[in-house]
């Protein structure tokens, strides 16, 4: 008999932002982007999954406190990346990051560690934690190489975005119950560069890597039969968060684009009222006024402009990622289903060992159970941590962009007040003895 | 409703400007006490609409004719009902019309300018074809501030053709025709466009002319950046539309629309107003290069009545060469030679005397429009950048609300 797993509560998607939607698209550009903060928006909706809802045999979690997201004044480790150093050497030239850990956990020897580690190290513990746990969510590392943007490997801009990208995702395994406990971590975060180049070369060697990656394959071919509903669930909603955060981030770099052209030409602006003053001599304070103006509003648009950049633009990048990475995992899940419907299958079907075909099912079946549950905690635990940094960095760039229109606005408020006191002084200038 | 008589010439009377108004130049302002046109009628121009009709090569053309009422202003102020307005249609090439009939009739204004005949400094949303409903509309009050500003000059307001202009729709064209007005407007041209030398002009039209030339340039710099401003801007706003709802900024872009092109046209006008300017006094350079040729013509005729009277030969000239080497001429011929001399003479020092008070009239009338303009320019371009400020300020407004909104939004995420 084949087993069926049990269908959970499928989540619910109600529109959290109230958007004064009345109908009518604006005038999009031939690109067709979708209307995100709309009345379907699943964007910012969370489901029901609870992370203790994990009660999986077998787990690896017996050392680890398995609790809800803690607060920050609870938390036992503290990782940076810095410094970035150019490394030069017969073959390449490499950059580095110094990581620099400190710690209360009992499972590291010491309370502080500092080592440097290049971008290579950080995709090979990726791995290693992908490898470890197929269905927990692993934080996406910036990517290996920008194209689009035309940046150079070297460039000051290129290599402080993927600093912050390194943090942030060493700062997220560090957060998560499960993957923080990974021994690959530890290592990575503690041993000095030639002992992890040792370490490295240990574990499931190039063979068996491949005996998995085939399988996969032929699994995802197969195709999974009865996926339970709240996975499809969540597929449905991985794709629409996927669409809906690619789009956003089209957006807010057209935005930015539009912004600096807009910087460019504000820049010449300014001095063709500075130019005009020269000419004229009752206009000149005014023309030079509002150049001065004109001028201040560049800086305060410069300014926003980079905010843009710093805080919103990186975090949608990262959550495009981060779609991907969901969708990869959601197929691994469906992976192991496939292998152990396979094999269940074959019980009834093929005339084998049915024995010790039952033991492999029976294994099977708990590394199902252990992937749906673990996939479901982490769900939870995902979403809460995209909300919040979705929020946060929109709540930031929204109080950026107030405060920027704020700026602007007081100097032209002191302009004009200027202006409109003018008379009187003169008046007063011609009265004094 | 008082003509002021025919305007064929320099209509300089010696008593409109004595040495009091002169100095009070600042009471000439743009609405003078009693004696503008503008004081007894109000005038607008209240409509455009579409017309067919043939033009000079028969063939269908549709234009745009432009409503213009006038209204006596006693009319009004008596508290009955007041009369509908008269009106007539005007199409923007009568306007030229009456423009170049305005330059050529009085050199020494600074006449004001039309509205631009076609779009210039057009940025991305801008249409630049004419038929266009927003650049009709815009032209429309450009059209009303012409005549606004002409009824209101002290000089212009007073010009028989223009009156007709406002009232009288159809005879109107025969009428300035026959004042002969288009054989001058192609001489005006081709003077001011013609290179000559000046020895002495008036140093401020020297300096004026160098000031229209600036105003022009950098009126057109700033027009241009300006354009390229507005498109980006523009550009912004709508990407910031494809987020959604939350974000937008789609009513405010229009109003900033209409605003921008308002700030553009004032500004345009003064530079178009750059090149009247620089028209007066380029017409005091060419009457003050009249008056120094019609000058040296007398003083080397003069010359050469006093050789042939003495026989001496003070400067070189072609003739005493040859006099020296065929010989001299006979005495009846000298007698012939000196009697044409002397005619000359008497008209060159007629010439010279006409020529210096047209001169002496033209700087005085140029100088006291010039006055005016300036004040009427400053006083203009200060209201435009007030304006613009409180223009910005509206839009960062709007900006701090959009984004307030925004927040709400975020924070129930």
């Amino acid at each position: 008999m084949s087993r069926t797993i049990d269908a959970g509560v499928s989540p619910t998607q109600t529109n959290t932002i109230p958007a004064d939607i009345s109908g009518q698209m604006l005038d999009l550009d031939e690109d067709d982007d979708l209307e995100v903060f709309s009345k379907d928006s699943t964007l910012a909706d969370g489901n029901m999954f609870n992370a203790s809802m994990l009660t999986s045999p077998g787990s690896m979690v017996n050392q680890c406190k398995f609790e809800e997201d803690e607060e920050s004044d609870s938390k036992d480790i503290f990782i940076t990346v810095d410094n970035p150093e150019s490394h030069v050497t017969a073959i390449e030239t490499f950059i580095t990051y110094r990581v620099l850990t400190k710690t209360t956990r009992s499972e590291f020897d010491n309370s502080e560690y500092e080592v440097r580690r290049r971008y290579q190290d950080f995709l090979w513990l990726r791995g290693k934690l992908e490898d470890a746990h197929s269905t927990l969510i692993v934080h996406p590392l910036p990517e290996k190489f920008v194209v689009k943007g035309m940046v150079e490997r070297f460039s000051g801009d290129f290599i402080e975005t993927r600093r912050k990208a390194l943090h942030k995702f060493l700062n997220r395994v560090a957060d998560h119950p499960i993957l923080s406990c990974s021994e690959d971590f530890k290592v990575f975060l503690s041993a000095q560069a030639w002992e992890l180049t040792t370490y490295k070369k240990q574990g499931p060697g190039f063979l068996s890597r491949m005996g998995e990656t085939v399988r996969a394959v032929a699994n995802s071919v197969r195709g999974v039969k009865n996926r339970p509903e709240e996975f499809t669930a969540i597929q449905e909603y991985v794709e629409d968060f996927s669409n809906k955060i690619g789009s956003l981030d089209k957006v807010t770099q057209r935005i930015v684009k539009e912004q600096k052209e807009y910087l460019e030409e504000l820049k010449e602006y300014g001095p063709t009222y500075t130019l005009w003053s020269g000419s004229e001599e009752e206009l000149a304070e005014q023309l030079k006024g509002v150049a001065g103006c004109i001028e201040r509003c560049c800086k305060e648009t410069e300014e926003q402009v980079g905010h843009l950049s710093d805080t919103l633009v990186p975090v949608l990048h990262e959550y495009v990622l981060c779609a991907e990475t969901l969708k990869a995992v959601l197929r691994r899940r469906d992976n192991i289903q496939a292998e152990f419907e396979a094999k269940n299958e074959a019980l009834a079907t093929k005339k084998v060992d049915r024995d010790a075909l039952k033991e492999e099912i029976d294994k099977l079946e708990d590394r199902v159970e252990w992937a749906n549950n673990a996939l479901k905690g982490d769900w939870g635990r995902w979403q809460r941590s995209m909300r919040g940094d979705l929020k946060s960095a929109f709540l930031s760039t929204a109080e950026k962009n107030v405060d920027y229109y704020e700026k602007c606005l007081a100097v032209w408020e002191t302009f004009l007040l200027s202006q409109r006191t003018e008379p009187s002084e003169e008046t007063d200038r011609d009265n004094t003895p | 409703m008082a003509d002021a008589g025919n305007k064929e010439s320099a209509p300089i009377g010696g008593d409109e400007f004595t040495n009091t108004e002169l100095e009070n130049n600042k009471n000439n302002t743009m609405v003078e006490e009693g004696s503008t046109l503008l004081r007894r009628m109000e005038i607008s121009v209240a409509e455009a609409e579409k017309r067919t009709g043939k033009n000079t090569v028969n063939m269908q053309e549709i234009f745009t004719v432009y409503l213009i009422e006038t209204r006596p202003i006693d009319a009004i102020t008596e508290g009955h009902n007041p009369a509908a307005p008269d009106s007539l249609w005007r199409r923007y090439s009568e306007f030229e019309i009456l423009r170049n009939y305005l330059l050529v009739t009085y050199p020494f204004i600074v006449v004001p300018p039309l509205p631009e005949k076609r779009a210039e400094f057009v940025w991305h949303k801008l249409s630049a074809d004419n038929m266009d409903p927003d650049f009709v509309e815009r032209r429309r009050v450009g059209l009303e501030n012409f005549l606004l500003r002409m009824a209101s000059h002290s000089v212009l307001s007073n010009d028989k053709i223009l009156y007709h202009f406002l009232t009288e729709e159809h005879r109107w064209k025969e009428v300035v025709y026959e004042t002969g007005f288009q054989a001058k407007a192609e001489s005006r041209i081709k003077a001011l466009s013609a290179t000559f030398r000046v020895k002495n002009p008036d140093k401020r039209f020297t300096e004026m002319k160098h000031y229209s030339d600036e105003l022009q340039s950098l009126t057109s710099q700033l027009l241009r950046v300006r354009a390229r401003v507005a498109d980006r801007l523009y550009g912004v706003y709508k990407v910031h539309g494809n987020y959604g709802r939350v974000f937008s900024y789609a009513a405010s872009v229009d109003d900033m629309l209409e605003e921008e092109e308002h700030y553009a046209d004032q500004l345009k006008e003064y530079l178009f107003y750059a090149e009247a300017l620089r028209a007066v006094c380029r017409k005091h350079e060419l009457t003050q290069y009249e008056l120094e040729t019609a000058s040296s013509d007398l003083i080397s005729k003069k010359q050469q009545r006093e050789e042939l009277a003495t026989g001496m030969v003070r400067t070189f000239s072609f003739k005493g060469m040859t006099n020296k080497l065929f010989g001299q001429e006979t005495p009846e011929q000298r007698e012939a030679k000196l009697s044409l001399l002397e005619e000359q003479i008497v008209q060159g020092e007629e010439t010279v005397t006409e020529k210096t008070v047209e001169c002496e009239e033209y700087v005085k009338g140029a100088w006291v429009d010039m006055q005016r303009f300036k004040e009427q320019k400053d006083r203009d371009l200060r209201e435009a950048l007030i304006g613009y400020a409180i223009m910005q300020i509206s839009m960062c407004k709007k900006g701090i609300q959009v984004w307030t909104n925004a927040k709400e939004c975020f924070h129930k995420m």
